[in-house]
């Protein structure tokens, strides 16, 4: 079985998030990038891939020179080998564009992307891209065992969870539960050491429209201060929820 | 021309975020100076959608799609559009709409762009806002192509009634063998309950908690508020609670109309993940959590002793309020 993991490289969960250019643009200033979080729980279900059933896993991503030691943390993690494609990742549809040209040339069976990723949650890169290569899809993805060619994935729904039967070739938008969050792997030295020699190949992107584009970007306007109310009084807290707030 | 908009059931019924989605489409279809067209798959009382601004149901009957299947209801979506020559095509933010609208968006061509918040800030050129950086801020996007497919947020847009009367047309898309190879086979679902993603209110416990032995008293709770339950990631992370619970960055996005955070010290991608809901009320022994500063109502105090308290006293007001 041949894997490709979709990464996308976003500022770390801890991160504030700020504005510049006349909120046109994301203030990348101090910002950790990370690996995706929704991506790494899949790129760790494809070690395991990997480890239990001898699969090769790649791994790629759109996005400029910058997005490199993000790439090369997965490949630490233990990814075989990266692909970059050189483009700002600035609209889903082309993303998706660009990622199906690599799974066309690559023979994927089975490409794990992240339900979304945490900057722009779009959460159609996956969506998209297995509608363009007519494979099939499975999305909010919190288990996945693959059998020869089925494949047998649970997905998150509202209030519960589905099992889905389906076959390979097939996209997963993935999330927590394709692993624990305690299953996550921090590289080792041996692991760092080995990816500076794994292939990182730079592609430049094919022509694909971007039919969306962000404009401005703005901040959730700032909170007014909470109003305590005293442990002693707390009929006063259902009061304020009934009178002012108007919400029970 | 019309705007296209699909409204969910489930056994039926409506969902509550078909009227939401209904009465965005309305509001589209006024600046665009036209009218909005649904689809409804197997739903019941399809001419009520009239109330929220509808002019015409498309209704599609069709015992494959009693389960939901996203490649299947997307194809039914993209026949309804072309058989309406729709340029505009409204969905939900459910866990469904969410799944079908990529594959959609793929076959109509269309940008997409999930999780808006309001009406559109402009038809020409076609702006809307939506909340980016999982709710740590917002992005006004322009979407460019000819066709647009827009997922509105669940709470934000909210629900409006205009008073319109629905001709119901039968409506049966060509399906095949391919629409449908993925197959549920099991749907494990709490019935009767509401839900994280359409609670008006959500019950939310952390570690502060100390243990899952202590969940009686937030399940009471929110049983007394006809409220969802969930919790913070440590705990669904420590096995307390099931995974379906944790909300958050990378857990669900919660935007009901009251959140209550008990225990839960206020993690900037726990504050980030439930920024959405319009009130949130945070119960905490420590009065240096960082959710006081995020919340607009608080009791510092430890929550062993202020829940069962507050427990009493929102039953003491419902029998007084019904």
């Amino acid at each position: 079985m041949k894997i490709l993991v979709c990464i996308s490289n976003v500022p770390d969960t801890t991160s504030k998030i700020n504005f510049t250019e006349g909120d046109t643009k994301f203030d990348t200033n101090g910002v950790q990038f990370v690996i995706n979080p929704n991506d790494e729980f899949g790129l760790t279900r494809a070690m395991w891939f990997k480890e239990k059933q001898g699969a090769a896993v790649h791994v790629a991503t759109v996005g400029g020179a910058q997005t490199e030691p993000t790439i090369r943390k997965a490949l630490a993690i233990g990814a075989d080998e990266a692909i970059r494609i050189n483009a700002e990742p600035t609209d889903g549809f082309f993303v998706a564009r660009q990622l199906a040209e690599v799974v066309k040339n690559g023979g994927y069976d089975l490409i794990i992307a992240g339900r979304e990723s945490i900057d722009y949650n779009g959460g159609m890169v996956p969506g998209i891209l297995a509608t363009l290569l007519d494979m099939n899809f499975v999305n909010t993805c919190i288990s996945l065992e693959v059998d020869g060619n089925s494949a047998t994935a649970i997905r998150e729904i509202d209030g519960g969870k589905e099992t889905i039967s389906t076959s390979l070739p097939l996209v997963i938008g993935g999330q927590k539960g394709l692993v624990a969050e305690s299953d996550l792997r921090i590289p080792n030295m041996r692991g760092i050491m080995m990816a500076r020699k794994k292939a990182l190949n730079v592609v430049e992107p094919v022509d694909a429209p971007q039919p969306t584009q962000d404009q401005k970007f703005e901040k959730p306007a700032a909170k007014g201060p909470v109003k305590l109310v005293d442990a002693g009084n707390v009929g006063e807290l259902v009061n304020l929820l009934h009178t002012e707030a108007k919400v029970i | 021309m019309s705007v296209l908009v699909y409204t969910e059931s489930d056994k039926g019924k409506f969902k509550k975020n078909a009227f939401e989605v209904a009465s965005y489409a309305y509001k589209v279809a006024q600046d665009l100076g036209t009218t909005v067209t649904a689809v409804t798959i197997n739903a019941e009382d399809e001419a009520s959608l009239g109330n929220y601004g509808v002019s015409k149901v498309l209704k599609v009957s069709n015992g494959d799609l009693d389960t939901f299947n996203a490649k299947a209801y997307a194809h039914v979506l993209a026949q309804a559009a072309e058989t309406e020559g729709a340029k505009v095509i409204v969905v939900s933010s459910s866990a469904d709409a969410k799944f079908l609208a990529p594959i959609l968006s793929a076959k109509l061509n269309a940008g997409y762009t999930p999780n808006v918040v309001a009406a559109p800030d402009s038809t020409s050129p076609f702006v809307v806002k939506r909340t980016a950086f999982s709710n740590k801020g917002f992005a006004h996007t322009e979407i460019s192509s000819d066709t647009k497919l827009i997922g509105v947020s669940n709470n934000a847009y909210g629900v409006h009634e205009n008073t319109e009367s629905a001709a119901v047309e039968d409506f049966a898309p060509s399906l095949g063998d391919g629409d449908f190879t993925t197959k549920s086979v099991e749907v494990d679902k709490v019935v009767g309950k509401a839900t994280i993603a359409d609670a008006d209110i959500v019950v939310s416990g952390g570690r502060g908690l100390k243990g899952p032995e202590n969940w009686g008293m937030i399940e009471e709770l929110a049983d007394v508020l006809g409220a969802a339950t969930a919790c913070s990631k440590p705990v669904s992370d420590l096995g307390w609670r099931p995974h379906g619970e944790h909300v958050g960055q990378t857990g669900k996005p919660v935007a009901s109309n009251l959140y209550i955070a008990v225990g839960i010290s206020g993690a900037i991608q726990h504050l980030a993940g439930v920024s959405a809901s319009k009130t949130k009320v945070v119960i905490n022994n420590d009065p240096e959590a960082p959710f006081f500063k995020a919340a607009d109502y608080g009791i510092v105090g430890d929550a062993f002793e202020v829940v069962p308290e507050l427990i009493e006293k929102l039953k003491e007001f419902k029998a007084q309020n019904t």
